[in-house]
């Protein structure tokens, strides 16, 4: 690692006024993509902003029919929520199944997000549910928030304070892992929101990350259930491929994940 | 032998240290001046050096100087070697390339060391050799055998045309072709046994001091046989003569093989030592680690077996092409030879075997011994073909096995090893009982009614361990003897100080050589410590691999320990004015057989060193030691059942149940033995379904991450059933036949026999990842 300055924001205005006075000055919540790359010298950030203990930026709040998680929330914090497990327990389940348990007590729902990698889970469960990126300045809707791999709509100077999610009338994730890193494979949330609009999220499959899978959400719109789509095909079109799944394997386990997904969601 | 003897599940003396962070390894090694290298490294998997800039990186803050590969040539300093030589078909010996320990001209594979920056601290060296620019001519690369041995291919040394070390054969090829011209039947595999990459839990690393005014030198490494790297740094590397080098490998966290060897690093510190006038540390990153510790297996074969119409095996025939990587390290050119094709007789009856093996070279890291070394990949080449064969021929595999099992012993294979003593029958009956194989079909129904598809597949392995007697394998190549060596010191006031030249990086030997002095004399294993690892404090000993420590290692102790009872009997016979015929040991004591006169162990050592009144003529002192060779290598040898269901919607393997009924003939700690052979099923199993070391064809590491590179996690693997059946080695006064990896050796063909029965389809590589089970699925599928 190349030496760093280290700062701890109090107030997500601090936290601001320091990265945009720094030196390629980088926001720092759980760590969890950041500090490995930058041991390995692969990111050299001259000023780390540690947001994770901004009083603003943790807690879970439930009104209506809106679920409402902030972004510094930990995983661990997100899956043994009551709120979470009774309103989307989907989202509980994505998370207990994310990573390992030392990964889930530093990790957060907004450095996930705001990272998007092309693996991560939370990415699928946003864009399924039609849930809103909260930022310092403004609320981006989920389908204009994710822009390919690593990339997002976040501006310089722009960091996610929450992320709102409508509560859905079903949903479910299921997600095969990666072999080796444990990551999404290939991971799909479904969703029947309230409003009766489905859809469905691929994480881990494709080259420009988390996408929505319109043959599934079509299928399942004629009829909520697994066997919907045993005949579905799901095109390998821009799927990865890698030395851990061809682009077809990837188009089968979008398929296989969905169906599980849909089975768990009830 | 009381509570802590032989056979006794001892909780293990060295793990307070370990799980209360008190070991001492040579990372925690500071000395006074220490210095710090970190090695630039070649980013091309072939390229030639046409230039080296250095002078911004000397003038960096810290450092003390930076160091090149001409540099290390011009003093002197001698190339890496391979100590076992092996010959071709033609005669002639192995073909090999120099191995400089930094490329002075020539970089061979990604990783290899160019130049070395020696500064203050790990990171100001670090920054520095980020400013040493190397300027490469790239060249085509190799990096797999079949690119290495395609006509036109690049070549790698000019010493070695077609990229070929050796092609080597073993056995008797007129009368295996007489065999398979007579056959009824003839089944035919092809496969590979996939790269690995060890993955010690600690990285490598080397301390190297010189003092000037003595002119001698100390390395701390992680090394696994410290007396072997003595040997070899003084009598080919010319560090320096052995009396003015001392060895020691502390704490060493695991090893698998990959310790054996003598690496370029530590080479590289104690040189850099002399030159800068300061001690030197290196510590390998994990990403070092993959990169340039030696990788294991790596074969492509083809292997056809003869069946009479009595299903009765007539012959084998295996051709078996090796990757070596880029260099010949210290042993890797046994490894695909005669730790190899020896035992490609398995557990069978075959009158004729033929083997030829291809040994190449590739632009990949070195290949040498893993946990195995040649005799996983043997198992996995004949396990695979006999369960083809039962399938092809329509007969039971296990009892298609039974009924080629060698059942009389002594047996001579036809390739080279005779076999001292085994009960094949008897481990395959106990692990088809564990796994209910009779009830097995009920099961397959039954899950497949609920979707899933369940297999079953057998493996019965032997191998050969103790890697001795020496001149057995000095007929073979060997450049060295491998006997083991041990002192017994009793101290004066009784307690007991066991030297040993086995190396203890995680086999529990505090423990185990403790249990049996307790068990001969009947004393607290506290009262008995093991001295290991530290060339000044054990005269000489060969180190801990092949599972050789508890047959060779310990049976050395046990000739020591003998001396040293024969002498104590004596001195206690004379106090206590009796024959010493009569004296038995027993709780501590020396008795006279048959009263109440007993002297207590600590009397008789004190007696011993006051020699106030010894026996006429005796020495004074109770210390003794041994050498021990033993006379034919031991044959651990059993039958592993696994059991899995396939998901065939992800083509996700998990296991059901895994069966493991192993022979290691006496168990001196059933609860170390049972911790050893959990530790070589999951590197079995790791091997079968995870981990795979995978080159692209620029010679670049894919999987040089634990990213991508899959090892094995606890909820990865099953349950174990583990139990023994007995016969005990001849070969040893203490009946061992050694445990350390029959379970990397046994598994892997059980796991791929279970998936491929599952599918049913058995064109199917290691590791057999969901992805490419799926795809054998959908071929078998389309097949239908």
């Amino acid at each position: 690692m190349y030496s760093t300055n280290y700062h701890r924001a109090s107030s997500v205005d601090e936290a601001v006024a320091l990265i945009a006075k720094g030196s390629d000055a980088k926001f720092l919540a759980g760590g969890h993509t950041l500090l490995p790359v930058m041991k390995q010298r692969l990111a050299a950030p001259g000023d780390l902003v540690d947001i994770a203990k901004i009083p603003a930026l943790i807690g879970i709040e439930a009104s209506g029919d809106t679920l409402t998680i902030k972004a510094a929330t930990t995983y661990y914090d997100i899956m043994h929520n009551a709120d979470v497990k009774r309103m989307i327990p989907a989202i509980a389940h994505l998370t207990s199944v994310l990573g390992d348990p030392a990964v889930r007590y530093r990790g957060t729902i907004g450095g996930s997000v705001a990272t998007n990698d092309p693996a991560a889970d939370y990415p699928a469960a946003i864009l399924a549910l039609n849930a809103t990126v909260k930022t310092n300045k403004r609320e981006i809707p989920a389908d204009q928030f994710f822009k390919g791999l690593f990339m997002t709509a976040l501006e310089d100077n722009e960091m996610i304070t929450a992320i709102s999610f409508p509560v859905p009338e079903k949903a479910g994730y299921a997600k095969m892992r990666n072999p080796a890193s444990r990551f999404a494979l290939t991971g799909v949330f479904v969703a029947k929101l309230k409003s009766g609009e489905i859809r469905a999220a691929a994480t881990g499959a494709s080259q420009d990350g988390v996408m929505r899978v319109p043959v599934i959400e079509d299928a399942l719109k004629a009829n909520w259930s697994a066997s919907a789509l045993d005949g579905i095909k799901v095109s390998d079109d821009g799927l990865i491929e890698d030395i851990h799944g061809t682009s077809d394997y990837r188009a089968n386990l979008i398929k296989v994940m969905a169906q599980r997904a849909v089975q768990a969601a009830g | 032998m009381g509570i802590e003897g032989i056979g006794a599940r001892v909780a293990r003396k060295e793990d307070r240290r370990f799980i209360t962070g008190r070991g001492r390894y040579v990372d925690d090694i500071k000395l006074q001046g220490m210095t710090y290298a970190h090695f630039v490294r070649s980013p091309h998997a072939h390229a030639k050096i046409t230039g080296i800039e250095l002078d911004a990186a000397k003038a960096m803050p810290g450092v003390i100087d930076v160091l090149t590969g001409q540099q290390i040539v011009d003093d002197k300093v001698g190339n890496l070697i391979c100590g076992w030589a092996i010959h071709s078909k033609d005669g002639s010996a192995m073909k090999m390339g120099a191995w400089p320990a930094m490329a002075p001209e020539t970089v061979r594979f990604v990783g290899q060391a160019v130049a070395v920056v020696i500064a203050e601290s790990k990171n100001l060296a670090r920054d520095a050799a980020e400013a040493v620019v190397v300027h490469y001519e790239e060249l085509p690369a190799v990096a797999n055998i079949k690119a290495a041995i395609a006509d036109g291919a690049a070549q790698l040394h000019p010493e070695a045309p077609g990229n070929i070390v050796y092609d080597w054969e073993i056995g008797d090829q007129k009368a295996t072709d007489e065999a398979f011209s007579k056959a009824a039947n003839v089944v035919t595999i092809e496969l590979t046994n996939n790269r690995l990459v060890p993955n010690a839990m600690e990285p490598r690393a080397a301390v190297a001091e010189y003092n000037p005014a003595e002119e001698h030198f100390t390395l701390y490494t992680t090394s696994q046989n410290p007396h072997v790297a003595r040997l070899v740094l003084s009598a080919f590397y010319n560090i320096a003569p052995e009396h003015k080098l001392r060895v020691v490998a502390p704490d060493v966290g695991g090893g698998f093989g990959s310790k054996i060897f003598i690496y370029p690093e530590e080479m590289v510190a104690l040189w850099a030592s002399k030159k800068t006038g300061r001690p030197v540390k290196w510590t390998g990153d994990r990403n070092e680690a993959f990169v340039t510790d030696a990788h294991g297996r790596d074969h492509l074969s083809k292997a056809e077996m003869a069946f009479d119409a009595d299903n009765k095996m007539l012959g084998l025939r295996v051709k078996t092409y090796a990757n070596f990587g880029a260099y010949m390290s210290l042993f890797s050119s046994s490894v695909p030879t005669y730790l190899y094709a020896t035992l490609l007789s398995g557990q069978y009856n075959i009158p004729a075997i033929y083997t030829e093996v291809v040994g190449v070279y590739t632009n990949t890291t070195p290949v040498d011994a893993y946990r195995g070394a040649g005799r996983p990949e043997a198992c996995y080449l004949l396990e695979r073909l006999v369960e083809t064969a039962a399938r092809q021929l329509k007969v039971d595999p296990a009892e298609l096995r039974r009924k080629n099992f060698i059942t009389q012993f002594p047996h001579q294979t036809p390739v080279i090893m005779a076999y001292d003593t085994g009960d094949f029958n008897a481990s395959l009956d106990a692990a088809l009982k564990a796994i209910d194989y009779a009830g097995f079909p009920a099961r397959k129904a039954k899950a497949k009614s609920e979707g899933k598809l369940r297999g079953i597949g057998l493996s019965c392995y032997i191998e050969a361990c103790g890697i001795a007697p020496s001149k057995a394998v000095g007929s073979l190549g060997a450049g060295v003897g491998l006997w083991e060596s041990a002192e017994v010191r009793v101290n004066p006031v009784g307690t007991i100080e066991i030297l040993t030249g086995s190396h203890s990086h995680g086999q529990g030997h505090e423990t185990t050589f403790a249990q049996l002095v307790a068990d001969r004399l009947g004393i607290p294993i506290n009262q008995v410590s093991i001295v290991h690892g530290d060339t000044d404090k054990v005269q000489f000993g060969m180190g801990t691999y092949g599972s050789r420590s508890a047959a060779v290692g310990m049976s050395a102790i046990f000739k020591a320990m003998e001396k040293v009872e024969a002498k104590a009997k004596k001195i206690a016979a004379h106090q206590l004015e009796a024959s010493e015929n009569d004296i038995v040991i027993e709780n501590g004591e020396f008795k006279v057989t048959g009263t109440d006169k007993a002297i207590a162990l600590p009397m008789v050592a004190l007696a011993a060193y006051t020699a106030h009144n010894l026996p006429d003529g005796m020495e004074p002192g109770l210390k003794e030691s041994a050498f021990y060779d033993p006379t034919n290598f031991t044959f651990p040898a059993g039958s592993y059942i696994c059991e899995v269901e396939v998901d065939p919607g992800t083509g996700k393997t998990s296991f059901v149940n895994f069966v493991a009924v192993d022979d290691f003939g006496r168990l001196i700690n059933p609860m170390i033995v049972e911790g050893q052979v959990h530790g070589g099923l999951v590197q079995g199993i790791g091997q079968a379904i995870l981990e795979n070391a995978i080159y692209d064809d620029s010679g670049q590491l894919v999987t040089a991450s634990f990213m991508d590179y899959a090892m094995p996690r606890a909820d990865d693997v099953p349950s174990f059933q583990i139990s023994h059946t007995t016969t005990l080695c001849p070969g040893n006064p203490l009946g061992v036949k050694g445990c350390g990896e029959a379970g990397a050796i046994g598994a892997s063909a059980a796991v791929i026999n279970a998936i491929t029965d599952a599918i049913g389809n058995n064109r199917l590589e290691m590791p057999a990842t969901p992805d490419r089970v799926w795809h054998a699925m959908q071929l078998q599928q389309a097949a239908e």
